[in-house]
């Protein structure tokens, strides 16, 4: 079916479409319209809407929804996704699987409410205490925030671990027809194997008591417990790197851009392709697990890179990892909830050719 | 006729306490435990955990448990029994967890009627990080944290949470009760069954809260404590039913 969605809204139709059972968040812009949908809708459906007293609240009652097996989702912006750290910690500790969106704004501090792509390190660095990742999915599109939207349970139940959804506030305002017969945007997960559920505790009826902790206070627990996660890590890093290309064949300067800065970006690479420069992008789909050897493998060919970001340069330095010192890094960005301008890519793009 | 024998609840897994000498988590463990037994709701309990010296609660009860963040209980309670509304759901929180830092939780849980159980496990110290002042240290107590004694001037008054939960209209059961004698340990199992009971008839909100002995904590000896909380602490702290709807 086709239909005209703004972006938040289609986050709210693809949770719902990917068997959502509840939804727990505090009010901050530049995300409302998921809430005020979310609260319309699901007393309909028979799911859980609750508006919690705090985002500290809210992501706890995503844990908790999350260690019955159910499928919990919440959402906010930036200053709220900073109180959710610990909770998110906590999360990745016991291994429970949810759905959290950041429609990223301006920032440090309470910023503003222009969107902004200023919480890369954050999400990707895991963002609480601890050695811990979250899956992070950035779409680029209102379609590719339906699909991912719909597909992330999956994503996080099998492997047990949160998924974060990040898009700008640019992105979430915005609307385009979304297709949803059509394939373009799927993440298509794998589940090559049924999904274990023997944790959950749902009541101890015919089996034995479970426990869900992240406590491991025994000689040696924790390193073990820290080891198993380091290979989960290592299977995402190997499995679920997402990453597109666009005219980097022949391309001679590649600019790395996610989100709404490679919308931008997209447009200057067909603008420069016009004049006869030959220039492509890379995509990132999944900001972590990073795709680290696709940059690497382009590096050995190309030598000049731009990254573009809605921040004063943060995936630059994923980048940067990537092609270790075999090609030049350039960065062009802006912060503080301003979005970037192709005419001004462009003659960035001019003056390091 | 038949003597009477002393068993282990069901709902309680065969396992030694961390706890020291004279501390009184382990009696309330153990009233929860026959509570659940007697209430025949072991396989639907799920139990939530603070952070606190009964973050290893999961290893004594014999029903589902699960950790929570310090002072998220009520929030994780939520979580769960939203989604779950025919399974018992309880939290067991200490004063720095339920009182300090999980205030706002444990304040909104209630406010909402959230059909929950709470046990509140006053024993006016940090047990945990080695007896600071608690929310409910009373006035003039020496602590960690507080070496010349508690200071209103300074401090402010201990928090009376039952009394403060129980005027929001979504909160049904308030008691309080202590361990102090057998008579009152009867009577905090009489009231833990009751908040039970409140649950399982889709009421909604209703806490107990518990004056407990932390002998390490309040530098006394167990039986001084003892004493201490029958003599001084209920002067604060008054015993009984605050609310009954
Ligand atoms: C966010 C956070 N802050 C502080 C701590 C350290 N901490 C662990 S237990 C505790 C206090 C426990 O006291 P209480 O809730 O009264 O329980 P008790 O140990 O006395 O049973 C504190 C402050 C923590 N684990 N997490």
């Amino acid at each position: 079916m086709k239909k005209l969605l703004q972006g938040n809204i289609a986050f709210c139709e693809g949770a719902i479409d990917g068997g959502l059972d509840a939804y727990y968040a505090y009010p901050i812009t530049p995300q409302n319209e998921i809430s005020a949908y979310f609260a319309k809708v699901l007393p309909q459906k028979n799911k859980v809407f609750l508006q919690a007293e705090s985002e500290l609240a809210a992501i706890n009652m995503v844990f908790g929804t999350a260690l019955t097996g159910k499928r919990a989702v919440t959402s906010s912006s930036s200053p709220g996704i900073s109180l959710m750290q610990e909770g998110i910690s906590y999360l990745c500790g016991c291994e429970l699987p949810c759905v959290i969106v950041n429609v990223m704004r301006g920032g440090p501090g309470l910023g503003n409410i222009s969107g902004s792509q200023q919480d890369y390190f954050q999400s990707t660095r895991g963002g609480g205490h601890g050695d811990y990742y979250t899956i992070v999915l950035a779409p680029f599109s209102v379609k590719e925030i339906y699909e991912f939207a719909k597909e992330s349970f999956l994503l996080a139940e099998k492997y047990r671990n949160p998924v974060m959804i990040i898009y700008d506030g640019y992105l979430g305002q915005m609307m385009e027809v979304v297709d949803t017969e059509t394939d373009d945007g799927k993440l298509n997960v794998i589940i090559d194997k049924p999904i274990d559920k023997n944790w959950v505790l749902d009541g101890a009826k015919d089996r034995q008591p479970r426990k869900i902790r992240s406590l491991f206070m025994a000689e040696g627990e924790l390193e073990q417990h820290n080891w198993k996660l380091k290979n989960k890590y290592d299977k995402i890093k190997e499995k679920e790197v997402r990453v597109k290309f666009y005219e980097t064949h022949d391309a001679e300067i590649i600019i790395v851009a996610f989100g709404m800065s490679a919308r931008v970006s997209l447009e200057a690479v067909y603008k420069l392709r016009r004049e006869g420069i030959k220039i492509g992008l890379i995509r990132p789909i999944t900001l972590w697990p990073f795709p680290y050897s696709e940059i690497y493998e382009i590096a050995k060919k190309v030598k000049k890179f731009v990254v573009v970001e809605m921040n004063l340069g943060q995936m630059i330095e994923d980048v940067k990892l990537a092609v270790n010192g075999i090609a030049e890094v350039y960065f062009y960005g802006r912060p503080g909830g301003g979005l970037v301008e192709s005419e001004e890519l462009i003659q960035k793009i001019k003056s390091i050719k | 006729m038949q003597p009477t024998k002393f068993v282990k609840p069901k709902s309680l897994q065969d396992n030694y306490h961390s706890y020291c000498p004279g501390c009184g988590h382990g009696i309330v463990h153990r009233l929860i435990a026959e509570v659940v037994d007697e209430l025949n709701i072991r396989e639907k309990t799920i139990g939530v955990a603070p952070v606190g010296c009964a973050v290893f609660a999961y290893d004594y009860w014999n029903f589902d448990v699960t950790e929570a963040a310090h002072g998220r209980p009520p929030a994780v309670a939520t979580g769960i029994k939203r989604v779950l509304p025919d399974r018992i759901v309880f939290t067991y929180q200490g004063d720095g967890d339920l009182a300090a830092i999980g205030t706002a939780e444990i304040v909104h849980a209630a406010n909402r009627g959230e059909n929950i159980s709470v046990f509140f496990i006053n024993n006016t110290v940090y047990g945990m990080t080695s007896g600071q002042m608690a929310p409910t240290t009373i006035v003039g107590q020496k602590t960690l944290t507080t070496p010349y004694g508690r200071e209103i001037s300074r401090d402010g008054y201990p928090l009376k949470v039952c009394e403060l939960l129980s005027v929001l209209d979504g909160v049904r059961f308030v008691a309080r009760a202590a361990l102090t004698s057998p008579k009152n340990v009867l009577l905090a199992k009489l009231y833990i069954r009751k908040s039970f009971l409140t649950q399982i008839e889709n009421k909604g909100f209703s806490i107990v809260e518990i004056l407990s002995m932390c002998p390490t904590g309040v530098n006394m000896t167990p039986i001084e404590t003892l004493k201490w909380v029958d003599t001084e602490l209920v002067k604060y702290f008054p015993l009984g039913i605050l609310k009954d709807v």
